[in-house]
């Protein structure tokens, strides 16, 4: 098999529809060289994992905007390992109390970007973890 | 390695924009080259002082009202709701005996896009950013004790916002209010919704078709209420600039305007309750003068467009408030000052109502002091600062007439370039406009990152800091358990058959596409939910299927 690009998925997780961050992050990774699937807004747990699961991705990346990121990745966290998932790399991005930054990686996300990281730090978060 | 925790940038500098070499050109953000001086010339070259006019009359350049803020300053409406309604009403209660003279209602996501309380769907979200509603009984509660003469409300709500103004009728109703008196606001813009925001429901043309049916009812029905307030601020959010969202925001309003003549009433029987929200941040004159230029255009759209005869109907009504995006997660205490210039520039700017958002609004809802400080900002600009003597006060500048006159052409060449591409509608629904704010939004960051455009606290007069103490705002658990008992109660005490009637009504309305607010406000009455009339006309209209642009 050629190689090929990091393939990364960028999803928006529960009901919230703040999206330009998430966009904005999209589109940093195509220039950098990635393959992208952007879910748009509203995606249950398992549909995060159905569009990980269809576009053969490496890293599995959600936005969160409104608050319930913790309650949502304790969910999606079964579903990923079920389907075998588990050992994709998982980061989050968007308002994320520092508070809530622990408890994230406790639930096994690998990185934690909040609000006024720099787009070069995503990159190379995930080139170093993805060679 | 990394670390796996990345902290917001540490770097200590003092850098700084150097402003040293006076040959570069300099652009505000709407692409207009600013003078080092500005003369009597430049004025006349921009297309003189015909806009100006006088305040009060066509073309509104200079306000709306004669008197403006010597009659009565701008209305203070802070954005507020959250966890159930009674949490809500002692937050209102507080902002009303702190000053401020009207509400501005933040529902919680579920509401937003119609999903009841004790639906799996919203585990997690109930009251989260918002009042959790559910029911005419959820208004009851939230507004009770609140003179809603004295007090005038605004729902921001889009994709249920049918649903929640015939709540709102409905409520007021019920306590004794002649609704062809109320008034208060809908946000009840959906389109701008599909470019930012993102609470839809329906696809794009029966979500129009809703708006519609809320203007037109509106009329008959509650002439003094504004079912609309047309929000170019969420445009510029998603990385319009300050030209676009004035542009977009009035493409948006002549959207809406055209279906509602398309029924047959004429444009003088409900332009004059269209309203507008619009955002606040950025360079002071590019504001003022956007809001100048955009007053005039309106006013000229709505006469010489629409042939409106009514000067009421002519008029932008407007809340306009500081902007989310200006604010930074850096330094938060700096948000104080930015919103209290962004305050500075609404009044300025003649806008009828402001909002501020709270200097810790990067990281929370915003706390009791948070809010009162942005109310006490504003009643600074009222008591001490002489902002209410004068009606716009820079008016007569060389330079805010001379950008005032370039901001609207800027607008107009905007409105132009939608109308060319086929319309907003279209352009909304095949997601180019979203596309095209969203690069834009890249385009800044890029700018911030790299420093080109100055952010005091990120890229330029950084500190060393930790994350500062914020206090969160908890998710009440116990207060959305609450809201699921009340609406498993409402369940079990609403006469049924009732409730069953009038959604079966509400469906075939939907499905002979007629007005479908005379079954809402029915259904309303008989204690159906608000995801119970969602699905209802889901049920015929179907879901909003998103074009995945970026």
């Amino acid at each position: 098999m050629n190689q090929r690009s990091t393939r990364v998925l960028i999803a928006k997780p529960g009901l919230d529809g703040h999206d330009r961050g998430a966009k904005i992050v999209a589109h940093a990774l195509i220039d950098a060289g990635f393959d992208v699937i952007y879910t748009g807004l509203r995606q249950a747990p398992e549909a995060v994992v159905q569009a990980a699961l269809d576009g053969q991705v490496d890293v599995i990346g959600l936005s969160s905007m409104a608050g319930s990121h913790v309650p949502y990745c304790q969910q999606l966290k079964p579903l990923l390992e079920e389907k075998g998932l588990g050992d994709k790399l998982w980061i989050i991005g968007g308002s994320i109390p520092a508070g809530d930054q622990q408890a994230l990686l406790d639930i096994g996300l690998d990185g934690v970007f909040p609000a006024g990281s720099k787009l070069e730090s995503i990159v190379d978060f995930i080139n170093e973890r993805c060679q | 390695m990394t670390t796996p925790v990345n902290k917001a940038p540490e770097m200590v500098t003092g850098a700084s924009r150097k402003r040293m070499d006076t040959a570069q050109p300099v652009f505000n953000e709407s692409g207009i080259e600013i003078r080092k001086t500005y003369t009597a010339e430049d004025l006349e070259s921009s297309g003189g002082v015909d806009m100006v006019g006088l305040p009060g009359e066509y073309p509104f350049t200079r306000g709306i009202h004669r008197e403006m803020y010597r009659k009565r300053p701008w209305t203070m409406r802070q954005y507020t709701g959250f966890g159930n309604p009674s949490e809500t009403n002692k937050r209102f209660k507080f902002l009303i005996e702190n000053g401020q003279t009207g509400l501005n209602v933040a529902f919680d996501l579920p509401s937003q896009i119609g999903i009841d309380s004790d639906d799996d769907m919203a585990t997690g979200e109930i009251g989260r950013v918002g009042m959790a509603v559910d029911s005419l009984r959820d208004f009851e509660v939230a507004f009770d004790g609140i003179d809603l003469d004295k007090i005038t409300v605004s729902l921001t709500v889009n994709g249920s916002a049918a649903i929640m103004i015939a709540m709102y009728l409905a409520m007021a109703e019920k306590r004794g209010y002649d609704i062809t008196k109320l008034r208060g606001t809908a946000q009840n813009d959906i389109l701008k919704e599909f470019i930012g925001r993102g609470t839809w429901i329906f696809p794009v043309e029966p979500s129009i078709k809703l708006v519609a049916d809320t203007i037109e009812y509106c009329a008959h029905n509650a002439p003094k209420y504004s079912p609309v307030s047309v929000c170019g601020y969420h445009i510029r959010e998603s990385g319009a600039d300050p030209a676009q969202e004035m542009a977009y925001g009035f493409c948006i309003a002549k959207a809406y305007t055209d279906l509602v003549l398309a029924r047959g009433l004429d444009v003088d029987e409900f332009a004059s309750r269209l309203s507008f929200n619009f955002n606040i941040y950025g360079n002071i004159f590019e504001q003022v003068a956007k809001f100048r230029a955009g007053r005039g255009l309106w006013a000229k759209i709505i006469s010489e467009g629409y042939g409106a005869t009514n000067p009421r109907s002519m008029v932008l009504r407007m809340i306009a408030g500081g902007g989310g995006s200006g604010l930074t997660k850096e330094q938060p205490e700096v948000n104080i000052v930015r919103g209290a210039y962004y305050a500075l520039i609404s009044a300025l700017s003649g806008a009828q109502t402001m909002a501020l958002c709270c200097f810790d609004e990067a990281y929370t809802i915003p706390s009791v002091d948070a809010q009162r400080l942005s109310l006490r900002t504003m009643q600074v600009l009222i008591e001490e600062m002489g902002l209410c003597d004068t009606v716009d006060p820079l008016a007569g500048s060389y330079y805010v007439e001379t950008l005032t006159n370039q901001m609207r052409e800027r607008m107009e060449e905007v409105m132009a370039e939608v109308e060319e591409q086929g319309g907003i509608v279209a352009m909304v629904a095949d997601g180019s406009i979203q596309a095209k704010v969203s690069e834009q939004a890249y385009q800044m960051l890029q700018d911030i990152e790299s420093g080109e455009f100055p952010k005091v606290g990120i890229n330029c007069y950084q500190m060393d800091e930790k994350e500062p103490e914020v206090e969160l705002h908890p998710y009440a658990e116990d207060d959305a358990r609450r809201q699921v008992e009340r609406i498993v109660q409402l369940r079990e005490e609403r006469d049924g058959a009732a409730v069953e009637a009038t959604l079966a009504k509400l469906v075939t309305d939907a499905q002979a596409g007629v007005n479908v607010m005379p079954a809402i406000m029915a259904a309303v009455k008989a204690y159906a939910t608000v995801g119970e009339m969602t699905d209802a006309l889901v049920s015929v209209y179907g879901r909003y299927q998103e074009p995945v642009r970026f």
